[in-house]
């Protein structure tokens, strides 16, 4: 109990610290939304300064914040001048569609690298191991970008994949099984590009942390009473080797959902990203903290998740000391 | 209580002497609630300068607590250790830095206590380039003649630990303790991991060593019948306490305690021909 | 002879095992040469021996549980008759564990950290038995309480590292005995171990043996617990037979020169009045585990207090000197 309450103090510290940054670097920086009107001759600059009041532009900075925590405990987010309407709503679809992405993608990263890494890990040093070493190595070198530019092509040339974006125009006039199935064919390519760049480091880690628990004593100690292959591997391997592997899944949901910034831009999937980096081009303020926040919250949650994941699997951290 | 060994009636005080030492650990246990674990329970015992005390008991009964408190690894929470004379609980850190290497403690497992990254020659090195007395080429020639002291062949000097037999690490452990000059040698189950032909030679070794150098043992250990052949003192240990102490040969004839006896009659042991015949 | 029944026929047979292991520089050495013995049912064969002398490697090899590195590169281990080296890895799985189980050394790292210790016990189980899963269960109770006969149910709970070293060890012979082998080997079950529990597992075992009528071979490297324990006792240098025998006439008389040394330098205990006490203890000269092997002759000659000639010539094979009492010495003839 005490350890959740810890670790949920936690998240809430880092969230809390994340916004009070993110305003402060937001509004320092130079410039704000009006700025591209301004160049416009026709509006006059005394409607420009009645906006700049409306938007509270002119406010304090420790008011400003206040009114916007306000805002956010009423479940608006602050307002987004460019959308002209609350943030939340705008943001809560994008991070729906980033978070069907990345949670696809860690899904099945894990789902390969779990057992291909364990199968390198039992042929250790031979043949078949460093073939596969060598090829996520060389999947390591390869760029984000020219990864997903690389399936764009792919997409483009063959024509089996839609080439960006998240439905098709004929959506909403598609049964149930054909919407599945055309948000399945534009996932395709995104969640590929994901799942490339995180797998080497998932197999390699998975390999190496297995490597070292299958020569442990008590595997052979297993062996000698007969229990069988699969449940070698999966049952005793696997759990020994939780540790490190949970605190890698951790931090691989905050590799991956950086990644996904990315990838969306590039394949025009409507997520996180593309939101982002429009409204922070337009300072679009209250969009750019409240994307930053929730992405800082997928974060936390992830790692606070892989806490408690961790507080399951190894019952050496539920008790604080050992005996004798 | 005072604390007497058999030796008090000579001119010279104990070079060490525990009088009611108390170690308590708090923790936490799984619903959080607060637990108090008396590793020493008022421990009390002397030991005279140039003997052997064994210390028996079973595995929780504080032992290597006490080991660790006397060479100044752990802060005991109350009670005080006098060593020649002087409290060393009390003392500041950097007098306590002073009295240190005049302790030294042996562990059961070389494996653990001896870098295995490091050879024999810098395992050596290492306690005499922190102490500072001496030039790059005085401590070569000191490694060389700890070396010879313990039995070891100074050509091992480029070996790494894992090279050296259990009998080996266990000598070179001795080795590296005595680089010091310490006093008070203490020995945590030190011959316990190893085999039975070895234990008979590291036993002769630190008989040897305490011939000529005039060495203190603090013998901690579970094996009563090496506590037997080794000490002149045995003392009991039970739940952080000592219970029985006095000469050898008394404590394991006429045991007044029950733990003792228990102890006594837990001791494997067998009737041989081959054994040294009495006589000798 | 006219008896018939099991107890003429071995459950057991070890003929002439030869093994060695390759190091990574490709050199190979030898750490079992020429071990041949017989074991019947119900008998418990202590297995003396040091380090260096090939124990655990004889531990591990009657499993066929040797690392990559070890090769057998000749002799068989006949078990009911059937040859355990040429068996398949299918045929492996389903002896190891159910007819032969083996209580690993070391119960700190023997047991899986974070499993709990009932659900080990209950592994083994369900590896041999396809019975449903209550009936597992409540075997695996009903193991735990032969071992644990208060507290079974808190132990089957509990994470390895909750328990102390005594019980560890009641759990490795718990997942040892859940299926009712015919024969149990135990690799220095004691070693870690301090002295009041060494006796309570040495007199486990026995109980054991006594109601469940297994075979057992104990291997360790202190003579004193084998005292009144073990039937028979096996004396191994070096990767050979030193000496095989009634554990009573070995232990009261040994004729092995290595096995008498090993006796003389054990501490006397209370018999001698303290005579001996801080008196130096009779060695063996030099390390069992450093020593170079010679290539020929006996492999104990270097340290032998006791060599001939003849010693550096050739190896010698095992004399016998009547009631089952076998030397590899040529001071016995051979």
């Amino acid at each position: 109990m005490r350890f959740f309450l810890r670790r949920l103090s936690h998240a809430l510290f880092v969230l809390a610290g994340v916004s009070i940054l993110t305003f402060l670097f937001t509004t320092l920086a130079p410039g704000n939304y009006f700025d591209e009107m301004r160049l416009n001759p026709q509006i006059a600059p005394e409607s420009l300064a009645a906006l700049r009041a409306q938007y509270q532009l002119d406010r304090p900075l420790p008011i400003r914040y206040a009114s916007w925590v306000n805002s956010v405990l009423h479940g608006e987010m602050g307002f987004s001048f460019a959308y002209n309407s609350p943030v939340a709503p705008i943001l809560f679809v994008r991070a729906r569609n980033t978070l069907l992405l990345t949670i696809t993608a860690t899904l099945l990263a894990w789902g390969i690298a779990l057992p291909l890494g364990i199968w390198s890990a039992e042929r250790f040093g031979r043949l078949p191991d460093r073939l596969l070493s060598w090829a996520t190595a060389a999947l390591l070198v390869v760029p984000d970008l020219a990864l997903a530019l690389g399936l764009l092509v792919l997409a483009v040339r063959t024509g089996w994949f839609p080439t960006g974006g998240m439905t098709s125009l004929d959506f909403a006039s598609l049964p149930l099984g054909g919407k599945l199935r055309d948000l399945a064919l534009h996932m395709t390519l995104p969640v590929v590009a994901l799942v490339l760049s995180a797998l080497p480091l998932l197999i390699r880690h998975v390999r190496a942390a297995v490597a070292e628990v299958l020569d442990a004593p008590f595997m052979l100690a297993a062996k000698g009473h007969g229990i069988p292959r699969r449940t070698l591997l999966y049952r005793y391997a696997l759990r020994a080797a939780a540790n490190p592997l949970i605190s890698l899944f951790g931090f691989s949901i905050g590799a991956l959902l950086s990644g996904s910034l990315l990838i969306e831009v590039v394949m025009s999937w409507p997520g996180l990203g593309p939101l982002l980096l429009e409204s922070i081009l337009s300072r679009d303020l209250y969009v750019v903290i409240g994307g930053v926040l929730l992405s800082t919250l997928f974060l936390v949650s992830g790692n606070f998740l892989a806490d408690i994941l961790l507080y399951w699997a190894d019952p050496r951290i539920r008790t604080e000391s050992g005996v004798r | 209580m005072e604390v007497k060994t058999s030796f008090n009636d000579s001119d010279m005080p104990p070079l060490l002497r525990i009088d009611k030492l108390v170690k308590r650990y708090d923790r936490r246990n799984l619903s959080g609630a607060r637990e108090v674990l008396f590793a020493l329970d008022g421990a009390s015992f002397a030991v005279a300068r140039g003997t052997t005390l064994a210390i028996v008991g079973e595995s929780g009964s504080g032992k290597s607590t006490l080991a660790f408190c006397i060479s100044c690894l752990e802060q005991p929470t109350s009670g005080s250790i006098w060593f020649e004379g002087t409290d060393i609980i009390g003392l500041a850190e950097s007098d306590r830095r002073q009295v240190r290497p005049q302790i030294q403690l042996i562990f059961q497992d070389p494996s653990n206590s001896l870098n295995p990254r490091w050879s024999v020659e810098e395992i050596l090195l290492e306690p005499l380039a922190l102490q500072g007395k001496l030039t790059r080429e005085g401590m070569k020639q000191r490694a060389v003649t700890l070396m010879v002291q313990v039995g070891l062949s100074p050509g091992m000097f480029g070996r790494l630990p894992a090279q050296l037999s259990g009998g080996q690490r266990q000598r070179l452990a001795i080795a590296r303790a005595l680089a010091l000059e310490p006093k008070l040698l203490i020995l945590d189950e030190a011959l316990s991991a190893l085999d039975c032909s070895v234990q008979a030679q590291i036993a002769n070794l630190l008989m040897e060593l305490q011939r000529n150098l005039g060495m203190t043992y603090l013998f901690i250990t579970h094996d009563l019948a090496m506590a037997a052949h080794l000490a002149d003192e045995i003392a009991v240990m039970n739940r952080g306490r000592i219970v029985e102490q006095g000469p050898a040969q008394r404590v394991l004839q006429h045991p007044t305690e029950e733990i003792t006896k228990n102890l006594i009659s837990a001791m494997p042991s067998f009737d041989s021909a081959a054994r040294p015949p009495l006589e000798s | 002879m006219g008896q018939t029944g099991l107890s003429m026929v071995p459950i057991l047979e070890v003929q002439d095992l030869h093994v060695s292991y390759s190091t990574l520089g490709g050199a190979s050495y030898s750490a079992l040469a020429g071990v041949s013995f017989q074991l019947m049912p119900k008998e418990i064969l202590g297995v003396l021996g040091e380090s260096g002398s090939g124990k655990s490697t004889l531990a591990t090899s009657l499993l066929s549980l040797l690392p990559s590195n070890g090769k057998i590169s000749r002799g068989s281990v006949l078990f009911e008759g059937k040859d355990i080296l040429r068996m398949s890895t299918g045929e492996l799985q389903q002896i190891r564990g159910k007819h032969i189980s083996l209580v690993y050394q070391e119960p700190s790292v023997a047991l899986h950290p974070t499993i709990r210790a009932g659900e080990q016990i209950y592994r083994v189980l369900a590896a041999h038995d396809s019975a449903p899963k209550s009936t597992l269960r409540s075997k695996t109770r009903h193991v735990l309480a032969s071992l644990f006969p208060e507290e079974a149910d808190r132990i089957s709970n509990s994470y390895p590292h909750q328990l102390s070293g005594g019980q560890r060890q009641r759990v490795l012979i718990a997942q040892a005995i859940a299926c009712g082998p015919s024969l149990l080997i135990a690799d220095e079950p004691t070693a870690s171990l301090d002295s009041t529990t060494q006796r309570e597992i040495v007199g486990v075992f026995r109980t054991l043996r006594d109601e469940l009528g297994y075979a057992m071979i104990f291997i360790t490297h202190n003579p004193a617990l084998l005292a009144g324990f073990a039937d028979r006792l096996l004396v191994l240098y070096s990767g050979r037979v030193a000496e095989l025998g009634p554990a009573r006439t070995v232990l009261s008389s040994p004729k092995h020169p290595y096995t008498r040394a090993l006796f003389q330098s054990m501490p006397k205990t209370l018999e001698d009045n303290g005579i001996t006490r801080k008196t130096r203890l009779p060695v063996i000269s030099g390390d069992s585990s450093a020593a170079p092997i010679p290539s020929e002759g006996c492999v104990f000659e270097p340290r032998c207090p006791e060599r001939m000639e003849d010693c550096r010539k050739r190896e010698p094979v095992p004399v016998n000197l009547g009631g089952s009492h076998t030397v590899s010495c040529f001071k016995y003839g051979g």
